[in-house]
């Protein structure tokens, strides 16, 4: 076989006596010796056993379906739970999920999770699947040895990834993330750092201080203001302390009872250092701009040791040119320091107005119940139009009463003849937070429109009737 | 009931994939209503888009299906999603309603008065469908005057290829495709479409890769040599004989072989189905293995662009039925006789295969009886898909041979580096896999 082999057609006279001739080359399709002699590579060893509970039939057959269809609304869902459930996934299944993934990052952390380690031995195969082995694996809490591992992610990761893993070792133990972030801090471009910056959010400390002290001395400016953003959510800070003296400076009770106003009238070099800009980005005024930077830095308990509750506060009277200023960087303080008694007493302000960011903002540091309810009585009061920011800081699955609130507003815009793709935005929100039981609901709608808003009704029964039986598949 | 069949077994009839999503999410109970099942055949109606339900009914011994909406897929969603709710064991009644049993009443007939009562494969498009023989003399009359054309074509051809031989093959890149283009259309002309086909894959070979010089001498050669032997087709043993007038274009008429063979009754297990289409009719072939009497068959069933063949029988699942052997030097494709049973879960888990030297051995013992034979069905068992520098191959203790499949890393994620049993075709380049069974139950890969 070593010599250089012919076809047998080129031996063989072209027959007159057709008698299958022996067709040596044709039968046998091994590898010449001559390529076995080569060494090849050693048989990989076998994918290592999942220990998992296999997943259900319906679930698996119902995840095929999903992969079948590219950029499914319901996979992400469907990924999560079943991650949160535990399944091992049929190995036929693994490779379509890692397809999926690798077009939608959105989805890695879950599908590289639920693909196990068939999904890792796999990606050692297929070089479109490397993203596989620089995620960390589930396994790495239990296993030290595979952290030395993942930390491979931080030296030769992509950003988003490098990013995933900071914020998941800040989660688990924030002095660790640090520590990481500190090794390579010098060496990091600008806007990497900024983001990097964002992740200390994640398990955000006393110990995390020093670093952004440092970090107000950055040479990026982005940076320097995130920094002395974080700071200032720190309770007890440093800089929120030295933000407090500028605020006692700038705002006081007054002999009448009511606010007295007097921004800072210049930018020194501590207000600098601490993150504030000299010139006024905004096209307000450079006074303005500061007092806002100052009270939006201050801790709120400080204002509530100086005028009390902040319903109180609030109903202070206050300088008329300066009251705006005050209420808008009290409400990023309440955001940024998670105080739900000044996001609610803000919202009462607002109610009856039009929304706004801030509106939508105050809402997330509420607890969930009251944010359905704030948003419900919005919706009833001022329709969908304005309704979309709000909607979507509303974790599903929705309340009964917000639920109700939405689908009136629906079926109002329907007979009132406004187009459904105007509603698009929120039609999106409702087919992935509202509760099941309002499929039914939704069926009714349905059979009161007319035909595009029909259509849309009965799209949104089924969306909510697929995503019910989905979860049971994985109950 | 433990013959119900698997939720993958029915899957494995959808015609295309989007069938399969859609089955699946008809397979709940909430849009159906008066469903049941007997131990022939299920029925239920769907509500769909329009005003009324649908009616559908399958009956489980084809399986034949009927429903009531406008699909040209075969079998329909809804009938896939009745299957679905059965092996869920989700249907109630077990009364059928009027509309069903009408329509099953009416197969059984049909079937009680026709020779070949569920023989739904036909010839393919361009052959000549059999008039009923009102008239024998004419009807030998025209096939010798189309045997005296094929022996024109397969002359002209032979005198073709050796002129090719002689001019040397530095010309085939550039101007073999027009030239065999002419031929292949010459021998359309000449009745033999077989021949047809194999001079047109002449023209692409040379730009199919390395070595194309000694494949196209190989094809070259095995073409001539088919041409050769139509020649003396009288003179040649019948099997060999009956495999030559085949491969160079004439068809038989499953229902003639029905009539004139013998007919084995075995139970037969899906091994695998594999679609393929060309611009004129949609291809499906379907392999199976009797149990006892462990012969391999193919069954050809045909339908138009677009349209899925109306054959399909669940994978891995056995069928008690009467098969009929096309004649043949090594006999192979069969025309499906009567059926006596609905598709049943084998006892065995998965076929009982042969190491890769045996399926190899197989392999040049069937090509020296038909030289012409592309690849033989095998299940092989034991066998790792292995990466290696040259590709991906099949690795067993007895050796490798290169894997060729549409869907690899389905089957090596199903491997997971550890031995499977796989059904494919064994061929001179190599094993093109079709199904693949492991603990988990077959793959239609």
């Amino acid at each position: 076989m070593d010599r250089p082999r012919r076809g047998r057609a080129a031996r063989h006279q072209p027959a007159r006596q057709p008698r299958p001739p022996r067709p040596r080359r044709r039968a046998d399709p091994r590898p010449a010796r001559g390529a076995a002699a080569r060494p090849g590579p050693a048989r990989a060893r076998p994918a290592p056993l999942d220990e998992r509970p296999a997943l259900p039939g319906p679930a698996a057959r119902r995840l095929a379906s999903l992969l079948a269809e590219s950029g499914s609304e319901l996979l992400p869902q469907w990924l999560g739970r079943a991650r949160d459930r535990g399944f091992a996934l049929p190995p036929a299944l693994v490779p379509s999920l890692l397809d999926a993934a690798r077009q939608r990052s959105d989805l890695r952390g879950d599908a590289v999770a639920l693909a196990g380690p068939l999904g890792r031995w796999l990606a050692g195969m297929n070089p479109d699947w490397r993203y596989v082995l620089r995620l960390p694996s589930a396994d790495e809490d239990a296993h030290p040895e595979a952290r030395a591992g993942a930390d491979a992610v931080w030296q030769e990761g992509l950003f988003a990834e490098r990013v995933t893993h900071l914020t998941r070792l800040r989660r688990r133990d924030p002095a660790a993330g640090l520590a990481l972030l500190r090794s390579t801090w010098r060496t990091e471009r600008a806007e990497d750092r900024l983001l990097f910056l964002d992740a200390l959010q994640e398990g955000l400390g006393a110990g995390d201080e020093e670093f952004l002290e440092e970090a107000l001395a950055d040479r990026a400016k982005n940076v320097r203001a995130t920094a002395a953003e974080l700071l200032s959510t720190l309770p007890g800070s440093a800089l929120s302390e030295r933000m407090a003296a500028r605020a006692r400076l700038a705002v006081a009770v007054g002999p009448e009872g009511g606010l007295v106003v007097e921004p800072p009238a210049a930018c020194d070099t501590g207000m600098q250092r601490d993150g504030i800009a000299p010139v006024s980005p905004t096209g307000r005024g450079d006074r303005a701009f500061w007092l806002g930077e100052v009270v939006a830095a201050t801790p709120l308990s400080c204002w509530t040791e100086l005028l009390g509750a902040p319903e109180r506060a609030l109903a202070l009277p206050t300088a008329p040119e300066w009251a705006d200023e005050l209420h808008e960087a009290w409400a990023r303080a309440a955001v940024r320091q998670h105080a739900a008694d000044w996001a609610r007493a803000l919202l009462a302000l607002h109610q009856g107005r039009g929304t706004s960011g801030t509106q939508s903002r105050l809402l997330s540091v509420l607890p969930s119940a009251e944010r359905a309810a704030w948003t419900a009585r919005f919706v009833l009061e001022q329709g969908l139009a304005e309704a979309f920011q709000l909607l979507v800081t509303c974790p599903p699955p929705w309340s009964e009463e917000l639920a109700e609130a939405v689908l009136d507003a629906l079926a109002r815009a329907a007979a009132a003849g406004a187009y459904p793709w105007s509603h698009s935005g929120v039609l999106g929100v409702a087919e992935r937070s509202l509760p099941f039981a309002a499929a039914a609901r939704a069926d009714a709608l349905a059979e009161a429109s007319s035909s595009a808003w029909a259509e849309v009704f009965t799209r949104l029964a089924t969306t909510l009737r697929t995503r019910s039986a989905m979860l049971a598949e994985l109950a | 009931m433990d013959d119900r069949w698997t939720a993958e077994h029915v899957l494995s009839l959808s015609p295309d994939a989007a069938s399969r999503k859609a089955a699946a999410e008809l397979g709940t109970a909430d849009p159906w209503s008066g469903t049941g099942a007997n131990e022939t055949a299920v029925w239920g109606a769907c509500r769909g888009s329009g005003s009324r339900p649908y009616r559908t009914v399958v009956a489980l011994d084809g399986p034949a299906y009927h429903c009531s909406c406008p699909s040209r897929k075969f079998p329909c969603k809804h009938a896939l999603a009745l299957l679905l709710l059965r092996s869920a064991g989700e249907l109630t009644g077990a009364a059928a309603p009027d509309w069903a049993d009408a329509w099953l009443t009416a197969r059984r007939q049909h079937a009680d008065g026709a020779a070949s009562p569920t023989a739904s494969a036909t010839g393919p498009a361009d052959s000549p469908t059999p008039a009923p023989a009102r008239d024998d003399a004419a009807a030998a009359a025209r096939r010798r005057r189309r045997e005296a054309r094929v022996a024109a074509g397969a002359a002209e051809l032979q005198a073709r290829l050796e002129d090719q031989l002689r001019g040397g093959l530095a010309d085939a890149p550039t101007r073999g495709q027009a030239f065999w283009e002419g031929v292949a259309a010459r021998m359309v002309d000449a009745q033999a479409p077989g021949l047809a086909a194999r001079a047109r894959e002449l023209g692409a070979l040379p730009a199919s890769g390395g070595s194309w010089p000694s494949r196209l001498v190989e094809e070259y050669g095995l073409l001539h040599l088919l041409a050769a032997g139509y020649q003396r087709v009288d003179a040649l043993p019948a099997p060999l004989a009956a495999t030559v007038r085949a491969r160079v274009g004439f068809t038989v008429d499953n229902a003639e072989v029905l009539g004139g063979g013998p007919l084995i009754r075995d139970r037969w297990l899906v091994l695998g189905s594999r679609d393929s289409a060309d611009d004129r009719l949609t291809t499906r072939r379907l392999w199976l293995h009797g149990a006892r009497s462990g012969r391999l068959a193919l069954l050809l069933s045909f339908g138009r662009p677009g349209v899925a063949p109306e054959l399909a029988l669940p994978t891995g699942l056995e069928v008690d039925a009467d098969l009929a052997f096309h004649p043949a030097a090594r006999p192979l494709r069969a025309a499906l006789g009567s059926r006596y049973a609905a598709p049943v879960a084998p006892t065995a888990p998965g076929p009982v295969g042969v190491t890769l030297d045996a399926a190899l051995t197989e392999y040049a013992r069937a090509l020296g009886e038909d030289p012409w034979l592309e690849s033989w069905p095998t299940v092989l068992t034991g066998v790792t898909p292995v990466p290696t520098e040259s590709g991906w191959q099949l690795v067993d203790a007895t050796g490798a041979v290169p894997l060729r499949t549409a869907s690899l890393w389905r089957l090596v994620a199903a491997s997971g580096g550890r031995p499977v049993t796989l059904f494919g075709e064994c061929g001179h380049r190599g094993f093109s896999a079709v199904t693949c069974w492991t603990e988990a139950g077959s793959l239609p890969l």
